[in-house]
C-alpha cells in the first residue's frame, strides 16, 4: 500500500516541527501515566513487600491470585472502572468520568497488580537471603520490610519502567472511561485508534513514532540500570 | 523511620501528580454525547469554538454509537445527547431520560461501492431498489452492525427493499460491529458497498477505489435532534449551560455555524432548527 | 539505677532438634558462661550451625530449651550479634552497612558514622568504607561483617564457620579480630571444622558429633586427653564425611 512512505514522512514532519496538537497529545499521555505509576508504585511495592515478608494463612492462594491479575485485560478494566465511576455507579458522585481522572485511575489498576506480582517475587528472594541476617540485628518485620524495598531498588526501578510501558501503552481502559474526547481526555493510544479509523495516517503515524520512541527509551534505560547496578553495587 | 518517610513522599508525589493531571478540569464545561460520525466529520471541531468564545462553556464531546451515547445519557454520564435516530431519541424522552427533543440538522447517507459495481447502481437515486440490487448479486456490503443511527437507517431500507436481512445475509454481507471509519477501512481493503453519512465519507482519506454511487434519495436524509438529559432524574446534570448548548445550536448563529462548516467547498450538514 | 543484667550464662538443657523427620540434635546439655572463648569443634554435619542459631534465637528447638540469665526484651535493641558462614551485605556502602546496625541498636544518628568508621579501621578496612560492600572480595566482607556485629558492643558474639570459605590470608584476618574482639570483653562462642583455627583460637570446647555433645572441656584438656572415642578419632582426621 503505497499511502505508507508520504504518511510517514509527514508523520515525522509533525514530530519534528513540534506540531502543537501532537505534543499536546503526548504530554497530556505522558502527564495520566505518569500519575497513575505514581498510585501504582505505592499501592503495589507496598502489597508486594508485605506479602513478601509477612506470614498470614492463604498466602500461596493470595500470590496465585496477584500472579493471575498480571493478565487482566485492559478493557475489563475499563469496563470495570466505566461501572464504578459511573453517575449511576458507586462513585458516580465524584464525577470523574471522561476526565483524565478516570484514566489515571484505570491505568492505576492495570498497572498495580504487575508492580505487586513482580515486586514480591524480588522482594522475597532478597528476603530469603536476608532474613537471618536482618532478624540477627534486629531488625522488625516491617523494619525489614523497608529495608528490602531499597536493597532491590534497582529491580524495583526496571519494574517501575515496565509499569510505566504498560500504562503508556494501553488503549482498551481509557478509550472507555476517559472518552477520547478531544483536547481533554485523548492520549497518544486513542489519537492513533482515532486517526487510524479515520484513515488520517500522517498524525497516527506521528504519534506512533513518539509512543515506540517512548517505550524504546523506557527499555534503554531500564538495562542501563540493569547492567550498571550490577557491576557497581553488586 | 526511613521506611515511613520514603512512603510519606511517595504518597505526596501520587497525590500532586493526581491533582495536576485533574486540576486542568476546573473551567466550566459539559459532557455531550454524541456519535462516532458527527465527531469524525470535524463538524464539532468548527462549531464548538464559537459556542466557547460567546459563553466561555467547554464542550466536551464523547463519540460513541448512537446507541451507545443514549446509554451514557440514560446513566447520568452526560449532561445533553446529540443524535441521530429519531425514534430512539423519542424513546428517549418517553422513559423520562430526557426533556424534549429538539431538530437542529441534517445530513445525508451515501451509498458508496467500488468504481468496478458489480451491482450495477451506479448513478441511481433509488437506495431500496440499489440494496435489491445489491442482494441478487451477492456482491461484498459492509454493514456497521453497532446500534447506531446509520446501523439503523441500514437496516431500515433492507426492510424497505422487503428484505429480511437478519434470516437472508449470506457471506456477502460482512457485519463488523464498528464505528463509520473502521467500517469504510474494511470495505475499502475489500472492495465492498457499503452506506456511509456523506461527513465521514468526505473525510475520510483511505478510499481505495470506492466511490459514490447512490444519493439524493429523500430517504437517505438523515435528521440529528439534540435533547438535555432528565435534571429531574439526574440533579447533577448542568442543566443552565446545557440548556444554553441547546438553545445556541437551534438560534441562528448556531445554524450559520453549522451551515459554514465545509470540506473541500462542499457543506456537510444542513441546519434545519424549527423557529 | 543498676546496670543491666549479663546476659550470660546461656543454659541449653537438653536441646533437641527435629527437622524433615531426622535428627539433627539429640540432648544438648551444657553452660556456656561468660569469658572463655567458646568454640564448637565437629564435623560437617554434626549440628554445630543449628545449635548456634538455637543459642542466637534464630530457631526453636523442638525439645528442650535454650535459657539465658536475662532474656532480651522483644523489640529491644539486641545484646548478642551473629556472623554468617556466608556475609549477608546489604547493598550499600561498607560503612552504610555498619551504620545500619548501629541505627537498630538505637545509637545516636550523630555519632553513628565516627563508629562505624573506627569499627572498619579496627578490621583495618577503613580504606575501603566508601565502596558497596557487595563488590568487596570475600574475606573483606566477612571482616565488615564481623566489623558490623563488634560496632554495637554486643556481649555475646557467635560467629558460625566464619573462616570456612575463605583462603589462608583472609583467615589469618579474620582470626586475629576474632582474638581483638574477645580480648575487648565480648563472649565469643564460634563453630568450625578446622582443627588448626580450634587449637589457635578456644578457651574450651564443645566438641558435637552427629548431634549429640561428646566433650565440653578446657581447650589444652581436650586436644592432649579427649576423652571419647569420636573426639579421639576426629583429632586423628579419621571421622568419614556425610
Amino acid at each position: 500500500m503505497n499511502t505508507i512512505g508520504p504518511a510517514f514522512e509527514r508523520a515525522v514532519g509533525m514530530v519534528a516541527s513540534a506540531d502543537p496538537q501532537l505534543w499536546e497529545i503526548v504530554g497530556l499521555s505522558l502527564r495520566v501515566s505518569l500519575a497513575a505509576l505514581a498510585l501504582a508504585a505505592l499501592v503495589g511495592l507496598a502489597l508486594g513487600a508485605i506479602v513478601a515478608v509477612a506470614q498470614f494463612p492463604g498466602r500461596r492462594a493470595v500470590i496465585v491470585v496477584m500472579n493471575a491479575l498480571l493478565g487482566l485485560p485492559s478493557v475489563v478494566v475499563g469496563l470495570l472502572v466505566y461501572l464504578l465511576l459511573s453517575r449511576a455507579g458507586p462513585l458516580g458522585s465524584l464525577g470523574i468520568l471522561f476526565t483524565p481522572g478516570a484514566m489515571v485511575i484505570a491505568q492505576a489498576v492495570l498497572v498495580t497488580p504487575l508492580i505487586a506480582a513482580l515486586s514480591r517475587q524480588a522482594i522475597e528472594d532478597a528476603w530469603r537471603e536476608y532474613r537471618e541476617q536482618l532478624r540477627s540485628l534486629g531488625a522488625t518485620t516491617p523494619r525489614a520490610a523497608g529495608t528490602l524495598l531499597w536493597d532491590t531498588r534497582f529491580s524495583l526501578a526496571t519494574m517501575l519502567l515496565a509499569g510505566f510501558g504498560r500504562a503508556v501503552s494501553e488503549v482498551g481502559a481509557v478509550m472507555i472511561v476517559g472518552g477520547n474526547i478531544d483536547g481533554v481526555t485523548r492520549v497518544m493510544t486513542t489519537a492513533i485508534a482515532l486517526e487510524t479509523s479515520k484513515g488520517d495516517l500522517p498524525l497516527a503515524l506521528g504519534l506512533g513514532i513518539v509512543l515506540l520512541a517512548i517505550v524504546l527509551v523506557l527499555n534503554v534505560v531500564a538495562h542501563m540500570i540493569r547492567e550498571g547496578a550490577q557491576r557497581r553495587y553488586g | 523511620m526511613a521506611l515511613t518517610r520514603r512512603a510519606l513522599l511517595a504518597a505526596v508525589a501520587a497525590s500532586v501528580s493526581l491533582a495536576a493531571v485533574t486540576a486542568a478540569a476546573q473551567e466550566k464545561f459539559i459532557t455531550v454525547a454524541s456519535t462516532t460520525s458527527t465527531e469524525q466529520s470535524g463538524l464539532f471541531k468548527h462549531i464548538l469554538p464559537e459556542f466557547a468564545k460567546k459563553t466561555g462553556v467547554q464542550v466536551r464531546v464523547v463519540a460513541l454509537g448512537t446507541g451507545q451515547a443514549l446509554d451514557v445519557g440514560r446513566r447520568g454520564d452526560a449532561d445533553v445527547v446529540f443524535v441521530h435516530d429519531k425514534p430512539a431519541e423519542e424513546k428517549f424522552i418517553a422513559e423520562g431520560s430526557g426533556v424534549e427533543r429538539k431538530e437542529v440538522m441534517y445530513n445525508d447517507f451515501i451509498l458508496i461501492g467500488p468504481k468496478s459495481d458489480p451491482a450495477k447502481i451506479a448513478g441511481g437515486k433509488d437506495i431500496v431498489a440499489a440494496l435489491k440490487q445489491v442482494k441478487a448479486a451477492q456482491a461484498p456490503f459492509v454493514s456497521r452492525g453497532d446500534k447506531s443511527g446509520t446501523h439503523a437507517a441500514e437496516l431500515r431500507y433492507w426492510k424497505d427493499a422487503g428484505i429480511d436481512i437478519a434470516a437472508d445475509k449470506g457471506p456477502w454481507y460482512k457485519e463488523t460491529g464498528s464505528g463509520m471509519g473502521p467500517a469504510l477501512n474494511t470495505a475499502s481493503s475489500m472492495n465492498a458497498y457499503i452506506l456511509a453519512d456523506r461527513g465521514t465519507w468526505l473525510s475520510f482519506k483511505n478510499r481505495g477505489d470506492l466511490a459514490i454511487l447512490v444519493q439524493g434519495d429523500p430517504r437517505l436524509f438523515n435528521q440529528y435532534g439534540v435533547i438535555l438529559v432528565n435534571p429531574a432524574k439526574y440533579p447533577h446534570v448542568k442543566k443552565a449551560e446545557g440548556q444554553a448548548f441547546i438553545d445556541w445550536l437551534v438560534s441562528p448563529e448556531g445554524q450559520q455555524s453549522i451551515a459554514s462548516y465545509k470540506i473541500e467547498g462542499e457543506q456537510l450538514f444542513f441546519p434545519n432548527a424549527k423557529r | 539505677m543498676r546496670a543491666p543484667q549479663s546476659l550470660l550464662p546461656l543454659s541449653l538443657e537438653r536441646v533437641g532438634f527435629v527437622a524433615g523427620g531426622r535428627s539433627i540434635l539429640a540432648d544438648v546439655s551444657a553452660t556456656i558462661a561468660a569469658g572463655s572463648l567458646t568454640v564448637i569443634l565437629g564435623p560437617n554435619g554434626a549440628g554445630k550451625s543449628v545449635l548456634m542459631r538455637i543459642g542466637h534465637g534464630l530457631l526453636a528447638p523442638t525439645s528442650g530449651r535454650a535459657v539465658w540469665n536475662a532474656p532480651e526484651a522483644p523489640g529491644a535493641p539486641r545484646r548478642q550479634a551473629m556472623v554468617f558462614q556466608h556475609p549477608v551485605m546489604l547493598r550499600r556502602s561498607a560503612i552504610a552497612n555498619i551504620a545500619y546496625a548501629l541505627e537498630l541498636a538505637g545509637v545516636a544518628k550523630a555519632e553513628r558514622l565516627a563508629r562505624a568508621y573506627r569499627a572498619l579501621e579496627q578490621v583495618g578496612l577503613a580504606h575501603l568504607a566508601e565502596r558497596p560492600a557487595r563488590v568487596l572480595s570475600g574475606g573483606e566482607q566477612q571482616r565488615v561483617a564481623i566489623a558490623r556485629a563488634w560496632a554495637v558492643r554486643p556481649e555475646v558474639l557467635f560467629l558460625d564457620e566464619p573462616t570456612a570459605n575463605l583462603d589462608p590470608g583472609a583467615t589469618a584476618a579474620i582470626e586475629q579480630a576474632i582474638r581483638a574482639i574477645h580480648a575487648s570483653g565480648t563472649k565469643i562462642v564460634m563453630t568450625t571444622h578446622n582443627l588448626g583455627q580450634a587449637r589457635r583460637l578456644a578457651d574450651e570446647i564443645l566438641f558435637l558429633y552427629a548431634g549429640r555433645l561428646f566433650e565440653h572441656t578446657p581447650a589444652d584438656q581436650f586436644f592432649a586427653a579427649p576423652r571419647s572415642e569420636e573426639a579421639r578419632a576426629f583429632l586423628k582426621g579419621e571421622v568419614p564425611w556425610h
